[in-house]
């Protein structure tokens, strides 16, 4: 099943009632070619690729909940390509450029709005590493512009420019840089994965994986036993638990991170926004709700809500920021599961186990990520090689000490990112 | 969440830094092999449930807990002086 403006309307004459479920509801074969296990944004972007790209379609996923119930479906969308170190900054400018395609790849509405991001500085300090940052991101080949303080108040009237502590020095533009309908893009990339065979299993939860000398031969599930010589552990902050399946231990911490949303209010932010001082960043969703967040609560932790520090700190850097943001009600808040590394910089490579795969470690930062991670992902799993994209992604980099990415200079240890 | 400090009593966890799971009180010797040094410093067993970790009692006397707790449920079960859990070992 399509979109069309001819389906709408044809639609909309007959009551709605041609429109049929976006992806079929089968029951697991016995074995794959391959199986992916995780139905987040990266687990089905990397389904729809082994299948678009490398014509592999005897392929299953396995979600123990129902697609898009992860992170997938909770995180505050921001899409970017402002990244610094080599091994990033290619990765993510690759994830932008299928971002700008993706609609008409997946005819789907995952309403990607580049309205630009300002990443905000306070001092000159701030202001070199932003110019620095700003002309690695150029020599990328992407588009970043130097705002001075007029620049910023042209763009954000209503920010509060003379705060005696955190004065607004000025802000680094990333025009291409926005957000996107988070759960549109799982649902357009199951629906794309579903049409080329795909089967998507949902309820199905992964509960060992099966290893014969040295070779991955399938997994257990609560839905039986499926057989496969291709398996690739894609479950964001779940990855731990499913790697200690395989007997591994991961270079990953699962950390909590909290997002909010106020009530609906008139159109007032155009624009994503993150404040230098303080962790808080913000953009105004289409319903109208003033969508914020800050940084994890910085301790190891499954809960999927968060605890009243980080709440504190980040509506404190909000109003420091904004001070009318005040009046604006909190109507929800949430937290979801991330797994962060100690650089802070992801996973996409094989393991010690044949024909056993990963994908995981993306931090805070993996929604961007999902077209490229799929791409390169899937270019692993058919090939047995690197996309050229995704070759500083190495499991061993923590072992070796070579080609780490600690895109924040804080220190390549867990509880620094 | 709140946690005992052993010295100071029950406090607020902003009182308190977060070092992490607790395995850093066994700290591998200076010449131990690059693979035993890997598996100190950045891999984890990350369980969901009952976890073992570092903190310290930063905003209050300063010193190092072991606390005991659920990472599912945020339940605090047991905290302990890192030095007499480092000692305790040392037996
Ligand atoms: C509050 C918040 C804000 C965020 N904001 C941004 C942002 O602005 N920009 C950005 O780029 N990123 C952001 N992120 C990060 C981003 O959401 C994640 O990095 C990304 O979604 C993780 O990949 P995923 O979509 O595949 O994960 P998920 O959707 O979590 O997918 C993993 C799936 O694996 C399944 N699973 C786990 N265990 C098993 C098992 N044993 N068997 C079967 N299935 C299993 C889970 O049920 C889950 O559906 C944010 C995250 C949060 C929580
Ligand atoms: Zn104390």
């Amino acid at each position: 099943m399509t979109f069309s403006a001819f389906r709408i309307l044809k639609e909309g004459l007959t009551g709605n009632t041609g429109w049929k479920p976006h992806w079929r509801d089968p029951a697991p074969k016995q074995d794959y070619d391959a199986i992916i296990i995780g139905g987040g944004g990266h687990g089905l972007s990397t389904a729809y690729y082994l299948a678009k790209n490398h014509g592999l379609t005897n392929i299953a996923v396995l979600e123990k909940g129902y697609i898009g119930s992860g992170n997938i479906g909770r995180n505050t969308t921001i899409v970017r390509a402002n990244y610094f170190l080599p091994g990033n900054s290619e990765f993510y400018s690759h994830s932008l450029k299928l971002w700008e395609g993706l609609e008409s790849e997946l005819n789907y509405n995952v309403m990607h709005s580049q309205r630009g991001l300002i990443n905000l500085f306070h001092s000159d300090g701030q202001r070199d590493a932003f110019v620095r940052r700003g002309n690695s991101m150029i020599n990328q080949g992407d588009d970043a512009i130097l705002l001075d303080r007029d620049g910023v108040r042209q763009h954000l009237p209503y920010l509060d420019f003379d705060n005696t502590r955190f004065p607004i020095f000025g802000g680094l533009l990333h025009p291409r840089g926005g957000t996107a309908r988070h759960d549109a893009v799982a649902w357009g990339y199951a629906r794309g994965a579903d049409q080329r065979g795909v089967d998507l299993i949902q309820n199905c939860e992964v509960t060992g994986i099966d290893i014969v000398d040295g070779k991955v031969t399938g997994v257990q599930t609560t839905r039986g036993a499926i057989k496969a010589k291709k398996v690739a552990i894609i479950v964001a902050g779940r990855s731990g638990q499913v790697a200690a399946m395989a007997g591994m231990r991961l270079p990953i911490e699962s950390h909590v991170l909290q997002a909010f949303v106020t009530e609906g209010l008139k159109p007032i932010i155009n624009h994503v926004v993150s404040f230098g001082m303080g962790h808080f960043y913000m953009s105004q969703s289409d319903k109208g709700g003033l969508v914020f967040g800050g940084d994890i609560d910085f301790y190891a932790s499954y809960a999927s809500r968060g605890n009243l520090p980080m709440v504190e700190h980040v509506m404190e850097a909000g109003m420091t920021l904004m001070p009318m943001i005040g009046k604006a009600r909190v109507l929800r808040s949430w937290g979801g599961i991330m797994d962060m590394t100690p650089d802070g910089s992801p996973i996409i490579d094989k393991t010690g186990i044949d024909g056993l795969f990963i994908d995981c470690g993306w931090n805070y930062g993996g929604f961007k990520a999902v077209p490229a991670s799929g791409w390169c992902m899937a270019h692993l799993m058919a090939t047995g090689q690197s996309h050229d994209v995704a070759k500083g992604f190495r499991l061993d980099r923590f072992l070796t000490g070579r080609g780490l990415m600690d895109e924040e200079g804080t220190g390549s240890q867990h509880n620094l990112h | 969440m709140r946690i005992t400090c052993p010295i100071c009593g029950t406090r607020d966890r902003r009182e308190f830094y977060y070092q992490g799971a607790a395995l850093a009180l066994e700290r591998p010797a200076p010449d131990a092999s690059p693979e035993t040094w890997n598996d100190y410093i950045h891999l984890r067993e990350n369980p969901a449930g009952l976890t073992r970790d570092l903190w310290q009692h930063e905003g209050g006397c300063g010193a190092w807990v072991v606390v005991t707790r659920n990472t599912v449920s945020h339940e605090i079960l047991a905290t302990a002086l890192a030095s007499e859990v480092k000692k305790g070992a040392a037996k």
